[in-house]
């Protein structure tokens, strides 16, 4: 079984790299794709990152998608829409806190709904 | 009031022509409640549209709505990208099969686009965004349409929005503070239909 693959979407590409360098510590092994910033380099997010970036996360365990700020959901949504997948799920979850979650879930193997599950409760105790 | 795919390029054409020439307007306005990028978007979003439909060839109107849809969705970016896509592309499904498109369509059409927006932002009416300028003007089809009134009836929800509280976006960090100021959302809403209202006089 593939690992469920991870996409950041954040308004700053130094926001996502950063975050994948935490990620990758701990689960070298699952696929992260990003989507920081606009495709001019500059702070927003743009929905041909969030698709590129879905298509190269995609494996038969289905991607899950975590954003920031304003449009971010927005616009994931939309490339949701736009990819033609039906096993593409956003997550209501902290950035960092739920990617790190969502990473480490999803290198032990579980499913889109359990990794999902897990990154929305990442701040609970 | 009847509109055709030539109809729809003028359109987006004199959106454009405003677009362009009040970008640092718009930039200025968000600013003060957002994070400056409103011009900006827009106006590089736009000139991306017009250059589609100049390039292409159209037999309907719904045709050429839906290019501009799919240029708006992935060329504006911000939160004005996929809301403006959203509405333009369900606006050109619901047209889709009707051309020229007349008024009654060209309502349900609108109806449906602000439904799409809504859902997209997950917002209503009296949020201070762009949706306050869509639903008085998607109200005034099929109910004495005149382009002056288009023009009038744009104007005073752009300006209604000055005293709304900002309750969606990144306006809605602000609170209270969002009060006073017009929603750049809704500057560029206006310019959307008082260039409508100039193509439909344009054609009569
Ligand atoms: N949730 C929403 N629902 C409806 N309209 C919205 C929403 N959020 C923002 N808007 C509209 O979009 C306008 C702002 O568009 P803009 O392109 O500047 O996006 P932005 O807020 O800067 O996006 P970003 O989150 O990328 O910074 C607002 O003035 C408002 O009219
Ligand atoms: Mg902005």
């Amino acid at each position: 079984m593939d690992s469920v693959g991870i996409v950041l979407v954040s308004h700053s590409s130094k926001v996502t790299e950063g975050i994948r360098d935490i990620l990758n510590q701990v689960a070298k092994e699952v696929p992260v794709e990003l989507a920081g910033g606009t495709d001019h380099g500059e702070i927003g997010t743009s929905i041909e990152k969030i698709q590129e970036a879905i298509k190269q996360a995609h494996t038969g365990s289905g991607v899950l998608i975590i954003y920031d700020l304003g449009s971010a959901m927005m616009n994931a949504e939309a490339a949701v829409e736009m990819s033609g997948f039906d096993d593409i799920e956003i997550a209501n979850a902290p950035l960092l806190e739920g990617a790190y979650v969502a990473a480490v879930e999803s290198s032990m193997g579980k499913s889109l709904s359990e990794v999902k599950q897990s990154a929305e409760m990442a701040l609970e105790e | 009031m009847e509109l055709n795919a030539q109809d729809i390029i003028t359109w987006m054409h004199k959106t454009n022509e405003r677009l362009q020439n009040n970008k640092d307007y718009l930039t200025t306005l968000d600013q003060a409640i957002g994070d400056g990028d409103h011009g900006i978007n827009m106006a590089r979003g736009f000139k991306e549209v017009v250059n589609k439909l100049d390039n292409e060839n159209y037999e309907t109107a719904s045709d050429a709505l839906r290019d501009t849809a799919m240029t708006v969705m992935s060329k504006v970016g911000g939160a004005s990208g996929p809301l403006y896509g959203t509405a333009f592309l369900k606006l050109a499904t619901s047209l889709k099969g009707i051309d020229p498109v007349d008024e009654s369509s060209f309502k349900t059409g609108l109806e449906e686009a602000l439904a799409g927006v809504k859902q997209r932002g997950k917002s209503d009416q009296g949020e201070k965004t762009l949706i306050d300028v869509w639903i008085p003007v998607m109200e005034l089809f099929d109910n004495n349409f005149s382009p002056e009134k288009l023009t009038d009836t744009a104007e005073k929800a752009m300006e209604n929005t000055k005293d709304m509280k900002a309750t969606k976006g990144r306006a809605s960090y602000l609170g209270d503070r969002s009060i006073g100021h017009l929603d750049p959302g809704s500057v560029s809403s206006f310019y959307l239909f008082t260039s409508l209202a100039d193509t439909v006089k344009g054609g009569e």
